[in-house]
């Protein structure tokens, strides 16, 4: 009966590790929306991050393309409000706009604004956007002797749904004369984990290339069976970096990181720009951006403007149960729009142009309880 | 065995004495065994709940093998052969090994030997599912996909072996997940395989070896149709683990959607792994998708682990009547 005691042994386990889990669920939601930290010693006034003496928590999740900005702003934020304790876990945009409806979180971090089918799950309640960081996607490839390629969309698309499969194919050579490509094979690297990376990346392509890409877009896209998968930016960069002929879409800073050479894209107004903090700006600044300050960078005008560029925002109920949360999140978030942009070039991240900046900054008076 | 029926007699004087300690625990011990109970049904009902949406808009099309979210279709088959094949493979790859130890520390060292040996099995399942996807991602897989490629080329078109390991050939693949999936569950059949052959009682091998048995005589005479059963049941529970180990596998299987075929060395998917993979940015019938692969796993692996249990018990009912 030795088995018997195993298995029961086993069932034990299950049912406290689940315990934990509720546990702990129980004390983050405990600890975070409702109490909103301890009591209000905040003057809760100015929506600007000048009242000097908050104090509290608040919680984050979300979009990982935020991850390194919000670690570094957390850490440089200390100094402003030193009584305030910020958190930020990642675990991608979708699980960031669950945790908010659901109320566990305070903000929410997401690569794209909230989709229709689960506007439901907010009952109702006014959600505002924040953009604080831009990027350029990369398209990032591993190929020795050529150092400034050149693509247009037509051309990504034919080489990620894998019409092209040589890098010496007409279509890339038509672009890039005087380049010199070898005849090695082209290696997809793709994401393996559901990615607002991928999302945006895709629907440049149906912004783009129009018919040519058939693959549509979403956070996970069917790509040809030939592609080899990583997880994250840095696993789609490791791939590229490990295998010549590969080719992958790649989050600029991590490109950056890995050292990886990266493509030229051709832009809505005709000209090749190579992914750049600079062309990222310019790429958003030249956005369409609604009165509740949401737009897309992606395949914008402008001859300067990078054509994959992404942006990600800091989702924030409007109205807030208590005063102090409402007080503490301005001043976090005031401090992202206002001192914070300064960080990102540091990491490789693009700060907001100053219109959608501006725009931001003045939602903040919103955020009322 | 013997500890079972002892235990009432030796509680007897002390109930007397402290009756409410007993009571106590009583209570305590219902409450526990209670509350797995009701833990496991409210995951079961809150889990099927967010997953309605899936059943109720793709009805039978869930079993179609197409997974696409750009277009909205939620078809798993191409998973489930995934998790079938991988876990298969595992434990194909796993169980000859496994019994040959359980039978190497029953049958051929002294008992002073075989307990240094069960340890370094065990130590086995002590290396959690990250480090084992970790180290296949980063040094099994550069490792191994030279010889896919290179047996890959020397077997195309040839009938069978063609059709399993011929190219194209990939590192990450079915067959890696089903390699790393063999380490993980090996501990496990081990020792309850070395468990259960130990029950074999001591004067049936004596009576083989007195017909005049050599050793795999005697092992093929005596302790294996003593013990079949419950390795059958451990190698059913080597199978529900297998087929439920998320990590390790979302790490090396490739993560190429829709793939149902016979090549061995291609990527592929299996449930768990595409779970961990897409949940996080997942939303709408996306989410209750992924959501409703986690209810299929789990009953799954209810009806493996049941399956298990009853030709465990089985054999330990056929061992007490011989």
């Amino acid at each position: 009966m030795r088995l018997r005691y195993r298995k029961q042994a086993a069932t034990a386990g299950v049912a406290v590790v689940a315990l934990t889990f509720a546990l702990g669920a129980c004390s983050s939601s405990g600890t975070s929306a409702p109490s909103g930290g301890s009591t209000d010693t905040g003057t809760a006034t100015s929506g600007g991050g000048g009242s000097s003496n908050l104090s509290g928590t608040l919680n984050g999740s979300g979009s990982s393309f935020q991850l390194s900005f919000q670690q570094a702003a957390i850490q440089s934020f200390k100094s402003v409000q030193s009584g305030m304790t910020v958190n930020y876990g990642g675990g991608g945009s979708g699980k960031g706009r669950t945790d908010l409806a659901a109320g566990t979180v305070n903000f929410a971090g997401s690569d794209s604004t909230i989709p229709e089918k689960e506007a439901a799950n907010f009952k109702g309640k006014t959600v505002l956007y924040f953009p604080v960081v831009i990027g350029p996607i990369t398209l990032s490839y591993n190929l020795s002797g050529v150092s400034n390629l050149k693509l247009d969309p037509t051309v990504i698309a034919d080489i990620f749904d894998g019409k092209i499969t040589t890098w010496n194919d007409p279509a890339i050579k038509a672009i890039n004369s005087g380049v010199n490509l070898p005849s090695t094979p082209v290696k997809l690297a793709v994401r393996s984990d559901s990615s607002g990376t991928t999302a945006n990346f895709s629907n440049f392509l149906v912004m783009s290339a129009g018919s040519a890409w058939s693959l549509g877009t979403s956070s996970t896209i069917n790509w040809p069976k030939t592609a080899q998968a990583g997880n994250g930016n840095g696993g789609v960069a490791q791939i590229v970096k490990s295998t010549p002929g590969a080719i992958g879409y790649v989050d600029y800073a991590d490109a950056k990181a890995s050292g990886l050479s990266f493509a030229s894209v051709k832009n809505q107004a005709g000209s090749f720009i190579a992914p750049s903090i600079d062309a990222a700006t310019a790429a958003c600044q030249n956005a369409t951006v609604k009165p509740d300050v949401t737009f897309s960078c992606l395949w914008t005008p402008g001859a300067q403007s990078y054509p994959i560029t992404y942006q990600s925002w800091d989702l924030v109920f409007q109205s807030q149960s208590s005063s102090n949360t409402a007080a503490m999140l301005k001043a976090y978030i005031g401090y992202l729009l206002g001192d914070g942009q300064k960080l990102l070039p540091t990491l490789n991240y693009a700060p907001l142009p100053s219109n959608i900046q501006q725009m931001a900054q003045a939602q903040l008076s919103k955020i009322g309880s | 065995m013997k500890a079972d029926p002892a235990s009432p007699a030796g509680s007897a004087p002390l109930s007397q004495q402290r009756p409410l300690g007993d009571r106590g625990f009583q209570i305590l011990a219902l409450a526990s065994g209670l509350l797995v109970l009701v833990i496991l049904v409210l995951i079961a009902v809150s889990t099927s709940q967010q997953a309605a949406s899936w059943f109720s808009t793709e009805g039978l099309k869930i079993f179609t093998n197409n997974w696409d979210p750009a277009t909205n279709h939620f078809g798993v088959l191409g998973f489930i052969y995934g998790t079938a094949l991988t876990a298969l493979i595992a434990v194909i790859l796993a169980v000859p090994v496994s019994v040959g130890i359980a039978l190497l520390l029953t049958e051929v060292v002294p008992y002073r030997w075989s307990r240094p040996i069960v340890y370094v099995v065990d130590l086995l399942a002590v290396v959690p599912s990250v480090v084992w996807g970790l180290w296949g991602i980063l040094v099994f897989v550069p490792w191994i996909q030279h010889i896919y490629a290179s047996v890959g080329s020397g077997v195309n078109g040839v009938p069978v072996l063609g059709a399993l390991f011929g190219p194209p050939t990939s590192g990450a693949s079915f067959l890696t997940a089903g390699i790393i999936l063999a380490f993980m569950i090996t501990p496990i059949v081990t020792s309850l395989s070395r468990e259960v052959i130990a029950t074999v009682p001591q004067i049936d091998r004596e009576g083989a070896y007195a017909l005049g048995a050599t050793r795999w005589e005697m092992i093929t005479g005596a302790v294996w149709p003593h013990s079949q059963g419950g390795v059958v049941g451990a190698v059913l529970l080597g199978l529900g683990r297998a087929m439920g180990e998320t990590i390790a596998a979302a790490l090396v299987i490739g993560s190429a959607v829709n793939v149902i075929t016979t090549h061995l060395t291609v990527p592929g998917y299996n449930m768990p792994a595409v779970i961990a993979n897409q949940f996080g940015e997942a939303s709408g019938t996306f989410r209750a998708g992924l959501m409703g692969l986690g209810v299929l796993l789990f009953v799954f692996t209810i009806i493996i682990n049941v399956l298990a249990r009853g030709i465990v018990e089985r054999s330990a009912r056929r061992k007490r009547g011989a």
